[in-house]
C-alpha cells in the first residue's frame, strides 16, 4: 500500500514527528527544569500542528476540536500551572541527572531504533500516516520512559508523563484519527485532573523537602 | 430497566459531593447510606439480562455484574469501617476536615470503581481507570506523612506511565477496529466482539500484551507491581482495603475485556500463555516476600499480589470451571483482603504500630476483631470452609484437567509457601501472650460490624453460594470464553 516515493503529507507529517521526538531528547538533557517544561510546550505545539494538518488533508472535522483543545491545555494551560508552581518552589537548577548526558543519549538513541524496527515489523497501514511516524511515535514513548528513570527530580518525572502522552497521542493521530470526540475530551479531562494531582503531591514533596529531587524519597523498601 | 445502572452511578457521586460540604457526622452517615443503597441496587442485577442504560453507554453483562458486586460489597463494609475508624486515631481525634476529607474522596473513589465495570466502551473503561487513579493517589497521600508523599508520587508516577501504556493499547485496538469497520465508530463490546474474529493477528497480540503490561501496573502484576506494597501501606486503612479488594480487582477486569476480544481473534492458547506467565511471576515473587515481612499492612500488600497471580494464572488453564473459579476468587478475595484489612486498621489503632514484632496477643486483647482478624488470614491462606478455598480448588480442579497440569503443582506449591508466610505471621502476633498493661477492649464497634460482615460473606461463599450466585459466576464465564 505504501507508495516508494513518500507523499509530500507523509513527507510533512513524518517531519514533524520527528521534530516531536528531538524535543523528547532535548527534554532529557535539559539542565533547567523551566526549560524543560518550556520544550514540553513545544512539543505539543507541534502535536496540535499535526492534528490541524491530518484534520485538513483527510477531512476529519472532529480533529479540529481536538486540536482546539490540545492548543489550550497542553500548550497553554499545564506548562502555565507547572511553571506557577516552579515559580512558588525557588528553585532553579536541579542536579538530577543519574548518568552523564552523553549515554543517556546514546540509549535513547538504541530504543529509538529498537522501536522504529519493531514497528517496521508490523506492517500497519494506516489510511491517515504513513508508518514511519507510528514508530516515531513509539520512540517517543519509549524515551519518555528514559526520561523517568534517568531523572531524579519531580519536574522531570511529572514532564515524563505529560509527554508520554503526547507521544501516544502521536500515534493516536496516526492509526485512529477517527476517534470518537467525546472520548477524546474525556482523555484531556483525565490528563487535566492528573496534572493537578501532580501538581498537589510536587507542592506537598517541596513542602517537605525544601526539593525537588525525588533522592529523598527512598525510605519504602521490601 | 428502571434506572438502576444511572442509580448506582448517582448516589456515590451525590454522596461525594454532599459529604464534602457537610458535618462530618452527617458525612459518615450519608456514605454508610450510599453504601448499602449501591450493594442492595447491585444484588437486583444479578438475575437480569444485560441491561444497558444511556443510549447503550451503560451496560451491565454479567462480567461486569460480577466485579460490581466485589467493588459494591466493600464499598459497603468500608463505609461502615471507615466511621469506626475515623472515630479516634490513637489517642488524637483527627479534625473535622480530615474526616470531610476521607469520606468524601471514599464515596468518589467508589463512584469511579462501579463506573469502570459499567461502561460499555473500550476507551470509557481507560478513562474510568485513570480517574480510579487519580483519587486514590490524593487518597493514599491524605494522612500527609513522609511516607505518604513517596508512596502516593511512585504511586500516581508508575501507574500513569502504566496506564498510558495501556492507552496505547486502547489506541492499537481502535485501530484494528477500524480496518473492519472503517473509521469513526466507539469500541463498544457487542461490536468489538461481533468483528473481533477479522482483525487482524499481530497488532492485536502487540495490543494484548501492552493491556496486560499497563492495565498489569494497577493490577500489581510482577514485574509492574513496585508501587503496591508502598501504596497499601501508607495509606489509610479504609483506602488500603479498597485498594486491595476493589480497584486491584477493575484494574483485572479491564484485561478480562482485552482476553475477551483476543480470545475471539487468536483463539485462547496466545492470551493464556502471557497471563500465564504474568501470573506465575506474581506467585513467586510474593510467596518469597510473604514470608519476609516486618510491616503488617504491607504482607497484606504482597498477600494480594499472591492473589493477583492466582487470577492470572486461573485464566490461563483451559477448563470453564477453571474461569468460574477466577470469578468466585474475585468477590472471595474481596471479602477476606476487606476482613483483614479492617482487622490491620483495628490492630494499629490498638497498638499504635504497624511492626509485627511489636504486636502481641491480639486475640486476647480485641475480643472480637482479634479472633475474626485469625479467621480472615486462614481465609487468605485458602482454609476451608471459606469462600477462598472454594474457588481455589476450583481454580486447580480446573487446571488438572488441562493439559498443563504442570503448573498447577508449581501453584500448589507456591501457594503453600505463601501460607506459610501468612500463618507464621499469624500464631506471632495473633495466639502469643498479651503485652502487659495492654487492656482487653474492643477500639470500635463499627469496625467489628464490618469485620463480621466480611466473615459472614466468606462463609457463604464458601460453604452454599446462593444458586443465582452460582448461576451469575457460570454465565460470566461463558462470556468470557464463548463468542457472545
Amino acid at each position: 500500500m505504501a507508495a516508494l516515493v513518500p507523499s509530500t503529507f507523509s513527507g510533512i507529517a513524518d517531519f514533524m514527528a520527528i521534530v516531536v521526538l528531538l524535543s523528547e531528547f532535548a527534554m532529557l538533557r535539559a539542565p533547567l527544569s523551566r526549560s524543560q517544561i518550556k520544550l514540553y510546550s513545544f512539543q505539543s505545539m507541534v502535536v496540535t500542528v499535526l492534528a490541524i494538518f491530518i484534520a485538513a488533508d483527510r477531512h476529519i472535522d472532529g480533529l479540529y476540536a481536538v486540536a482546539a483543545i490540545s492548543l489550550i491545555l497542553k500548550v497553554v494551560v499545564i506548562p502555565a500551572i507547572v511553571l506557577r508552581l516552579l515559580r512558588d518552589a525557588k528553585v532553579e537548577l536541579v542536579a538530577s541527572n543519574r548518568i552523564g548526558v552523553a549515554s543517556m543519549v546514546l540509549i535513547s538513541i538504541l530504543v529509538s531504533i529498537f522501536a522504529m524496527v519493531v514497528i517496521d515489523g508490523l506492517y500497519v497501514h494506516s489510511k491517515s500516516l504513513p508508518t514511519a511516524a507510528l514508530g516515531v511515535a513509539v520512540a517517543v514513548v519509549l524515551v519518555s520512559f528514559l526520561l523517568v528513570i534517568f531523572r531524579s527530580d519531580v519536574v522531570s518525572q511529572a514532564v515524563g508523563f505529560f509527554s508520554l502522552e503526547n507521544g501516544v497521542s502521536v500515534a493516536s493521530l496516526v492509526v485512529a484519527a477517527g476517534l470518537p470526540l467525546i472520548v477524546e475530551v474525556a482523555f484531556f479531562f483525565d490528563l487535566l485532573v492528573a496534572v493537578v494531582v501532580f501538581g498537589v503531591l510536587m507542592r506537598v514533596h517541596h513542602g517537605r523537602t525544601q526539593s525537588l529531587s525525588t533522592d529523598l524519597l527512598d525510605q519504602l523498601k521490601g | 430497566m428502571n434506572f438502576i445502572l444511572e442509580a448506582i452511578l448517582i448516589i456515590p457521586l451525590s454522596a461525594a459531593l454532599v459529604s464534602w460540604w457537610v458535618t462530618p457526622r452527617i458525612g459518615k452517615i450519608l456514605s454508610v447510606l450510599s453504601g448499602t443503597s449501591t450493594f442492595v441496587l447491585t444484588l437486583t442485577l444479578v438475575d437480569s439480562k444485560t441491561p444497558t442504560a444511556l443510549a447503550g453507554w451503560l451496560r451491565a453483562d454479567s462480567l461486569s455484574v460480577v466485579f460490581l458486586i466485589a467493588v459494591s460489597f466493600l464499598y459497603f463494609t468500608t463505609s461502615i469501617f471507615a466511621t469506626g475508624y475515623v472515630h479516634k486515631v490513637g489517642d488524637r481525634s483527627v479534625g473535622a476536615k480530615y474526616e470531610r476529607r476521607l469520606f468524601a474522596g471514599l464515596n468518589l473513589f467508589c463512584w469511579a470503581m462501579m463506573a469502570a465495570p459499567l461502561v460499555s466502551s473500550m476507551a470509557l473503561l481507560w478513562v474510568a481507570i485513570e480517574v480510579t487513579t487519580v483519587i486514590s493517589a490524593l487518597l493514599v497521600a491524605i494522612d500527609n506523612t513522609e511516607g505518604a508523599t513517596e508512596a502516593s508520587w511512585k504511586y500516581v508516577l508508575i501507574a500513569s506511565m502504566g496506564l498510558g501504556i495501556a492507552l496505547f493499547a486502547t489506541i492499537l485496538l481502535y485501530y484494528v477496529g477500524s480496518t473492519v469497520f472503517g473509521h469513526n465508530y466507539d469500541l463498544f463490546y457487542p461490536s468489538l466482539f461481533g468483528a473481533a474474529p477479522r482483525f487482524p493477528h499481530q497488532i492485536t497480540e502487540l495490543a494484548f500484551v501492552l493491556a496486560v503490561l499497563g492495565y498489569g501496573t494497577k493490577v500489581g502484576l510482577v514485574p509492574v507491581h513496585t508501587w503496591l506494597p508502598d501504596a497499601h501501606s501508607e495509606a489509610p486503612t479504609p483506602v488500603s482495603a479498597l485498594l486491595s479488594g476493589a480497584l486491584l480487582a477493575i484494574s483485572f477486569y479491564a484485561i478480562l475485556r482485552y482476553f475477551q476480544v483476543t480470545v475471539l481473534t487468536l483463539g485462547p492458547r496466545f492470551p493464556r500463555d502471557i497471563l500465564l506467565a504474568f501470573g506465575l511471576a506474581s506467585l513467586l515473587l510474593a510467596a518469597l516476600y510473604l514470608a519476609a515481612q516486618r510491616d503488617l499492612k504491607r504482607l497484606l500488600a504482597y498477600s494480594s499480589i499472591e492473589h493477583m497471580g492466582i487470577l492470572a494464572i486461573g485464566m490461563s488453564f483451559a477448563a470453564p470451571i477453571a474461569i468460574v473459579g477466577v470469578l468466585l476468587h474475585v468477590l472471595a478475595h474481596a471479602a477476606a483482603k476487606g476482613t483483614a484489612f479492617f482487622g490491620a486498621g483495628s490492630i494499629v489503632k490498638k497498638f499504635g504500630t504497624k511492626d509485627m514484632t511489636r504486636i502481641r496477643g491480639v486475640v486476647r486483647v480485641l475480643p472480637f476483631s482479634g479472633p475474626m482478624m485469625v479467621l480472615a488470614i486462614l481465609a487468605l491462606s485458602a482454609m476451608p470452609p471459606f469462600g477462598v478455598f472454594r474457588s481455589e480448588f476450583l481454580i486447580i480442579y480446573g487446571g488438572l484437567s488441562s493439559p498443563s497440569s504442570a503448573v498447577v503443582s508449581v501453584l500448589v506449591l507456591l501457594v503453600t509457601i505463601a501460607f506459610f508466610g501468612l500463618s507464621y505471621f499469624a500464631t506471632r502476633t495473633m495466639l502469643t501472650p498479651a503485652l502487659q498493661g495492654m487492656v482487653s477492649k474492643e477500639t470500635s464497634w463499627w469496625i467489628v460490624t464490618a469485620m463480621a460482615m466480611g466473615v459472614f460473606a466468606l462463609l457463604i461463599l464458601g460453604l452454599h453460594p446462593p444458586s443465582q450466585l452460582s448461576d451469575l459466576l457460570s454465565r460470566a464465564a461463558s462470556e468470557l470464553v464463548v463468542r457472545p
